[in-house]
């Protein structure tokens, strides 16, 4: 059976209409077309999925669609900033924080979450908040210095 | 993969919850914070017909002061609890559990109930719930009972709710004042399940000997284990290593970890023994 999701993505106020069990993580990617969640183990292990929910972050493979109606979400589109990349974002490139770019979206919305609860932290606050996100390329590193640039410039 | 289909229902008060959860008895799964149900569905592991979602149930969510203790709601979220003054002050154990559950992401979603009722043998909540004596009060529409820790863990992912029942409430009944906790684990990865953890609590008296002392295990068996002889032993002792070592010892013998494709059992017991010793001098205040 389907049933009407409504929910405001990065400001956006989107409705679709989906199977019950649509995950979040392919409502996004399928009925709005924002393909920059990237899903990669599906079980809530790899962290690249996830999103904004409410604030906070989430495993958008392990919500359904129907579980935000009505609720906030933002993306790694809503990163953006008047069309050009956010401060996250642009410390990211300048760091050389991926290679592949699978689990990018993932680490930014978790460090997008760190930045927001704890603007100036330490190196291993950084690597506890990132702890849940896999990244097969880097050995983290660059992600870490990244995140760290980011707070320095204000993000 | 994807949820295999399912009926979505979604009640947003108690009463609608329990007389669903009648109607279904047979064939429902309730989802809470969902991070671990959801990772069955997508797994294929479980195929409910009905799936009850009880997130917005908001009388279900919420801390508060309880007879000394701490009672929290079912659908509390993991986050939520862990920075929860109340429950750091009235039960300390569980503020020191809580950071090994998932990653941030996870205890964002995950709830305080949904964890114990999933009944993991590897999970922190059910081992922490076993250790203080909890009360778990489960309401069906005929009805509330309160069901003591000690007779809600069945086995491997089994408790003794009945299909038509839900997990409303757990009272953490205090521990006394200035007693000390903590929690320790061995995983493969920070955030992982663990292969053995052990939850630890220590009171001392007047003259220093050991007034209370509460150790619990956890993948060391189809639930969590609460190691009444250790605990017996260190009742009166003074805490020492020698004293702790010996209670580790007693422990070892309490517990039957199995073995798996991540350790063997000897090894589970080994650690446990390890880990217990660890865990309870940390927990000495």
């Amino acid at each position: 059976m389907s049933v009407q999701v409504s929910l405001t993505v990065n400001g956006v106020e989107r409705s679709a209409a989906v199977e019950e069990r649509r995950t979040l993580a392919d409502f996004l990617r399928e009925e709005l077309g924002l393909t920059g969640t990237h899903l990669g183990c599906e079980h809530g292990i790899c962290g690249s999925c996830t999103v904004i929910v409410d604030g906070v972050s989430a495993r958008s493979c392990l919500m359904l669609a129907v579980q935000a109606d009505g609720a906030e979400v933002t993306t790694i589109e809503g990163l953006l900033e008047g069309g050009e990349l956010g401060v996250l974002q642009q410390a990211c490139r300048d760091s050389h924080a991926f290679q592949c770019g699978y689990c990018t979206p993932g680490f930014l919305m978790t460090a997008t979450e760190l930045l927001s609860e704890n603007p100036n932290p330490t190196e291993s606050e950084v690597r506890e908040a990132i702890s849940g996100n896999l990244c097969r390329c880097t050995g983290y590193e660059s992600i870490v210095q990244a995140i760290l640039l980011a707070a320095e410039r204000g993000a | 993969m994807k949820p295999p289909a399912f009926r979505y229902l979604a009640p947003h008060t108690l009463e609608e919850a329990l007389a669903l959860r009648a109607e279904h008895a047979g064939d429902s799964a309730v989802l809470a914070g969902g991070q671990s149900l959801m990772p069955l569905l997508n797994l294929r592991m479980a195929f409910p017909g009905t799936l009850i979602d009880v997130g917005r149930v908001s009388e279900l969510a919420g801390i508060r002061e309880w007879d000394g203790g701490v009672a929290i709601g079912a659908m509390t979220r993991q986050r939520a609890a862990e920075r929860s003054k109340l429950i750091g002050e009235r039960a300390p154990l569980v503020a020191k559990a809580l950071p090994s559950i998932g990653h941030p992401a996870i205890r964002n979603r995950g709830t305080i109930g949904g964890s114990i009722a999933h009944a993991d043998p590897a999970a922190e909540l059910p081992a922490v719930a076993l250790a203080l004596d909890a009360e778990l009060v489960a309401a069906s529409s005929s009805g509330e009972r309160t069901i003591p820790a000690s007779d809600f863990f069945a086995g491997y992912l089994t408790t003794s709710l009945a299909p038509d029942e839900l997990l409303v409430e757990i009272r953490l009944p205090s521990l006394p004042d200035g007693h000390g906790s903590a929690f320790v684990e061995l995983a493969r990865r920070h955030g992982d399940f663990a292969l053995v953890g052990v939850g630890a609590a220590v009171a001392l008296d007047a003259a220093g000997a050991i007034a209370d002392a509460r150790l619990v295990f956890i993948g060391v068996g189809g639930a969590p284990v609460r190691a009444h002889e250790a605990e017996a032993l260190l009742r009166g002792a003074t805490p020492t290593d020698e004293v702790y070592a010996e209670a580790a010892e007693r422990a070892r013998d309490e517990i039957d970890p199995g073995s798996d494709s991540h350790a063997s059992g000897a090894y589970r017991r080994r650690i446990a023994g390890v880990l217990a010793q660890r865990a309870l001098r940390e927990a000495t205040p």
